[in-house]
């Protein structure tokens, strides 16, 4: 298995040089655009960014692992983030995750989403679903699953 | 309750967000047409003498560090703005950003002018994506109008670490390394961007710029305290009516804000505590609550921290180890994982609250939970761990009552 970037990504990735003083700093922006293209990132991409930004390719191995938005796996059932730090805790977040258990999707058990005065809340594919309720949790994922 | 909008006026206006609504409003006028007439150095004396304290939770005087800076310096000088709101209990800057991101890059634009720096870097949190569209949105705006000929910006996106909200991880992460915290200078210095001086500042910092510029240091100066002075935009959540973000004028009693804004305690419940400036401020109960103020020597003087003014609202019912409990396994969770006593305490205090918890706990473990604190506390590289340790006194210090009824015979096997 190989991997490329794609034509688009490949240009924006030229403007992106531009924008800093060092190529490393590409790092995260490049690991970000892997993960949109695959749905993961996978070690032939990380070989990629390894030519792109000089890094090693274990260095770029140990800086994906370090955050926790980053997939290093195929990710095989639809991913939902739900919020579990304090205030989403106060405000019912306990029954969302136990309402989720029993849906055919990856659980995460995210730290504060910035979403407090709307908890609780959960995250999937980059948008925020707030103020929710059991009933919400299904109208959601009868739309996404 | 004096009503205070010095940076978000914007924010109930129907599309704000745009260049358009922002222009007709007030955005990208006067301040900066000031900001062009006036020196650099000019700008920073008026930032200094209005007394503007950085609002990501520092509180340090943003003129003195933007002194820091060079002038004069053979590398080109970088503005890095913080967006990395990650401390819970906070979602203020998002606001900023989603509904008044114009504000935001007038307020670069400016700070840029003052130290000399034609590229500004938006670090945004990876979990803000639907808020950094908008803002995005704003800066192609921007850049179509001409307003940044002479100035770039350029957001870049972190990736799920509390961590880089401290500002030498931020530039670690910016620099495509792991979010791990710089040891701090011998001296006061600025900050670094691949060896290049950079200031890094909050959003809600910049965002405060353009209102300081337009009506004068003794304008800002004319809300909040001596020592304080300005407005910040406090958060409120957990058991109030109506949680959200209200600007306040540093000072302003606590319990008056979380009566007049939040609309009290929901349920018609009594108050137990308030965690006041995001989770790494020390717990204050119903008592303090009623003596606390709302700016920086107050909330010292307390025992506690302004942070970054978010507040988090406890009712009557709350179990405070098991909010404890909530904390530690954030903590743990977040911990950078590059010093130790920071990597194991973390771990170790969960697990050991965990079996407080269960029942199986003794006296000895909450003892022992002050000692594992005493351990993280003053000796780590960045103050996530010490921060942490205050946190578990404070929460030990003023409820043990509640942590020793888990070690009663007839609690054991509590769930």
């Amino acid at each position: 298995m190989t991997f490329q970037f794609s034509q688009d990504n490949l240009e924006h990735i030229q403007e992106l040089k531009k924008r800093y003083p060092c190529v490393q700093a590409l790092n995260l922006p490049l690991l970000w655009m892997a993960q949109y293209q695959d749905g993961y990132i996978s070690l032939q991409a990380i070989d990629e960014i390894s030519k792109i930004t000089t890094l090693p390719p274990m260095e770029i191995y140990r800086v994906a692992t370090f955050y926790a938005m980053f997939k290093l796996e195929k990710p095989e059932k639809l991913l939902v983030s739900v919020c579990k730090t304090l205030s989403c805790k106060l405000c019912g977040s306990d029954e969302i995750l136990q309402h989720l258990e029993s849906k055919n999707v990856k659980i995460e058990h995210a730290e504060c989403l910035g979403s407090c005065s709307t908890s609780p809340v959960m995250q999937i594919n980059d948008i925020l679903y707030e103020d929710l309720t059991t009933q919400k949790v299904d109208q959601v994922l009868e739309q996404l699953l | 309750m004096k009503d205070v909008k010095l940076v978000s006026k914007r924010f109930h206006l129907l599309n704000s967000h745009t260049l358009e609504v922002a222009k007709a409003n007030g955005v990208y006028g006067d301040a900066l047409k000031k900001a062009y007439d006036l020196e650099s150095v000019e700008i920073i004396q008026i930032i200094k003498e209005s007394g503007l304290r950085g609002k990501g939770g520092g509180g340090a005087l943003a003129g003195e560090k933007w002194l820091l800076m060079p002038q004069e310096s053979e590398r080109e000088n970088f503005l890095v703005v913080n967006c990395d709101e990650s401390e819970p209990g906070t979602f203020k800057d998002r606001q900023i950003i989603s509904k008044d991101p114009h504000l935001l890059i007038e307020g670069i634009l400016i700070t840029c002018r003052a130290i000399k720096a034609k590229h500004a870097y938006i670090y945004i949190r990876g979990e803000y994506k639907t808020f950094q569209d908008i803002l995005q949105g704003a800066v192609d705006e921007a850049y179509e109008d001409g307003l940044l000929d002479s100035c770039d910006i350029t957001i870049h996106r972190g990736a799920g670490a509390y961590i880089c909200g401290e500002k030498s991880a931020l530039l670690e992460s910016m620099e495509g390394k792991r979010g791990h915290p710089r040891l701090k200078p011998k001296q006061k210095e600025c900050e670094w961007f691949f060896d290049h001086p950079t200031l890094v500042n909050n959003v809600e910092t910049i965002a405060s710029i353009p209102h300081i510029l337009q009506h004068g240091a003794e304008a800002y100066r004319s809300y909040g305290t001596t020592q304080s002075p300005g407005s910040l935009l406090f958060a409120m959540s957990g058991h109030v009516n109506k949680r959200g973000v209200y600007e306040a004028e540093f000072g302003t009693s606590m319990w008056e804000y979380i009566q007049h804004f939040g609309g009290g305690i929901k349920n018609g419940k009594k108050l137990k505590a308030v965690i006041p400036g995001g989770a790494s401020t020390e717990v204050l109960n119903a008592g303090e609550v009623l003596n606390a103020k709302l700016d920086y020597e107050s909330m010292k003087e307390m025992g506690s921290a302004l942070g970054t003014g978010a507040m988090i609202v406890m009712d009557e019912d709350t179990n405070m180890v098991e909010a404890l409990k909530n904390l530690l396994e954030f903590y743990h969770e977040e911990s950078c994982g590059q010093c130790t006593p920071c990597r194991e305490g973390t771990g170790w205090s969960n697990k050991l609250l965990a079996k407080i918890l269960s029942g199986k706990g003794s006296i000895q473990d909450i003892d022992k939970l002050l000692e594992i604190s005493d351990t993280m506390n003053g000796k780590t590289i960045c103050v996530f761990a010490p921060a942490l340790s205050s946190v578990i006194n404070s929460f030990i210090g003023k409820f043990r009552d509640e942590f020793e009824a888990y070690n009663q015979p007839s609690a054991k096997g509590i769930q």
